[in-house]
């Protein structure tokens, strides 16, 4: 208990503490709602690829002396667009194309990073220094929380039928590649602002465990939504606080208190949870 | 009426038919029967631009499909869908209004009560709140209907809607069908057997890799016609059990 008190002190005093906490709920939020979509549409290695993937942006941007986001970004959708490349140029399924393209780009990022011999250590790039976050990339961050937030609202029932039932949104006349691609524009966003947060690696699971979670406890889209939202929230704040208090890496901190979110829920969501196959009631 | 002209469809290399012609008449249940492959999903899915045409025309009311979209209904096969899929049923009725609706509107008062009037008709009002994978083959396959009655479109197309569901599901929506004949739409319904199709379809249409034969039911539903669609031995059982049935 003393310990929880001296955060909450240490966040009346220090500034970066305030700013990662702020970091880290704004990434929570993004990376829930996002999620949601992401493993409806059964996007999860993509997801996952993509993160991977905007690390030679990292490594360029920091060599151009840019914002990182816009290199992460931008290599992130340059990965997405190669996969759906080399996916439709040849007979290889989908998830073979994700494997060869974002190995590729992680190895190739991993060597600029090294080149570039920079103060920003790559320990911190692959699993996150939540408290080393600036103000700059703290307004940038909320930027992108807006912008994710007002996708989400503004083309809900777009994404909703896009994901359920595409072929009836083609039908219709509805461009659902446009959609798609805007989803991984966001999806690029998101993954350059958790960077800071969970860092590189760990992105999928704060895009998925939180998503996963909401999944088993709601049968409605828009409270799913919601409730990953939440989940990500929580798990980012008392992940931040055992990073703090332990001096644990961040990235992990978080991503663990998402399992265990998961786990908790997993063995108490009524909707397809532990206890009622136990007691065989479900079916 | 809706015009299929020198249609051809398929994989580049091996179109599943070529230069296809054939007419569905409205006020009419149309049927599309064949073998397995024969082209009838191919068929209605170049009708409703989920493939690529390689070459021909589909037109309706003399006006290029494409530009009609919003008058198409399209009731696909239940198995392409992921039921765990966070929907209820009177959700996914509401996705009939979103052509209507347009970007960023939102379903409102109106679009509800059409919802609910669908869901209705299809006598499932009372599961409006279930989640889409507690229901039945049948219960669901009407939901998708009910989606169709929403949508009020000219030309209704459903990809085998009567496979694995109950008698009971399977009247209701011939009802639904009826009384879309009778407002004067065009249904076309891809038919997975030979049960039925004299009491259920207006028109028919027999397919195997192009037209076998198109028309009147009572006029394309005969022996030779269907042995040359299938194959001539099976043809003559399935017609004959059909027929002594």
């Amino acid at each position: 208990m003393t310990s929880i008190q001296s955060f909450i002190m240490a966040l009346g005093h220090y500034n970066f503490l305030q700013s990662a906490l702020l970091a880290s709920i704004m990434v929570g939020l993004m990376s829930g709602v996002i999620g949601s979509f992401i493993i409806l549409r059964g996007m999860s290695l993509m997801g996952d690829a993509i993160s991977h993937s905007v690390l030679p942006g990292v490594a360029l941007a920091y060599m151009l002396g840019i914002n990182l986001l816009w290199g992460a970004a931008g290599f992130g959708l340059f990965a997405a667009l190669l996969i759906g490349f080399v996916a439709n140029h040849s007979r290889l399924k989908n998830d073979t194309a994700i494997g060869i393209v974002f190995s590729a780009f992680f190895a190739l990022g991993f060597i600029l990073i090294s080149m570039a011999e920079s103060s920003t250590n790559l320990h911190h790039i692959l699993f996150g220094n939540v408290l080393a976050v600036s103000d700059q990339d703290l307004m940038t961050t909320a930027f992108i929380l807006v912008i994710v937030l007002l996708f989400v609202v503004l083309l809900f029932k777009e994404l909703q039928i896009t994901s359920f039932d595409p072929h009836f949104a083609q039908v219709y006349g509805l461009n659902t590649q446009a959609i798609q691609y805007a989803l991984m524009i966001v999806l690029t966003l998101v993954t350059g602002s958790a960077l800071q947060t969970v860092g590189i690696i760990l992105i999928v699971a704060m895009l998925i465990t939180p998503a996963a979670t909401a999944f088993l406890w709601t049968n409605r889209l828009d409270w799913m939504l919601v409730l990953a939202a939440s989940f990500g929230l929580l798990a980012s704040v008392v992940g931040l606080y055992f990073s703090y208090t332990f001096n644990w890496a961040s990235g992990p901190a978080i991503v663990l208190m998402a399992a265990l979110i998961f786990l908790v829920s997993f063995i108490l969501a009524p909707k397809q949870g532990f206890i009622q196959k136990l007691g065989g009631q479900h079916d | 009426m809706l015009q299929i002209h020198h249609l051809t469809a398929g994989y580049a290399v091996k179109p599943v038919f070529e230069t296809l012609s054939v007419d569905f008449s409205p006020g009419a249940i149309t049927g599309i029967i064949g073998p397995n492959g024969a082209g009838k999903s191919t068929l209605i899915k170049a009708v409703l631009g989920l493939i690529p045409r390689q070459a021909g025309t589909v037109t309706f009311a003399g006006q290029p499909i494409k530009k009609l979209r919003r008058q198409i209904a399209y009731v696909e096969q239940r198995a392409d869908l992921d039921l765990s899929f966070p929907i209820n049923v009177e959700e996914l009725v509401l996705t009939g209004t979103y052509s209507k609706l347009g970007l960023f509107k939102t379903p409102g008062k109106a679009e509800r009560q059409a919802a609910q009037a669908a869901l209705a008709q299809v006598k499932l009002l009372d599961f409006r709140k279930r989640q889409i994978g507690e229901l039945s083959g049948g219960q669901l396959q009407r939901v998708f209907v009910a989606r169709a009655i929403v949508q009020e479109a000219q030309v209704v197309i459903l990809d085998e809607p009567f496979v694995g569901i109950d008698m009971h599901s399977e009247a209701e929506i011939m009802k639904i069908l009826q009384a879309w004949r009778e407002a004067g739409k065009t249904i076309i319904v891809v038919h997975h057997d030979l049960n039925k199709v004299r009491q259920y379809f207006d028109d028919l249409v027999v397919m195997n890799h192009g037209i076998i034969a198109a028309g009147p039911v009572e006029q394309v539903y005969q022996r030779e016609t269907i042995q040359q669609a299938f194959s001539a031995d099976l043809g003559a059982v399935l017609f004959q059990t059909v027929v002594e049935a």
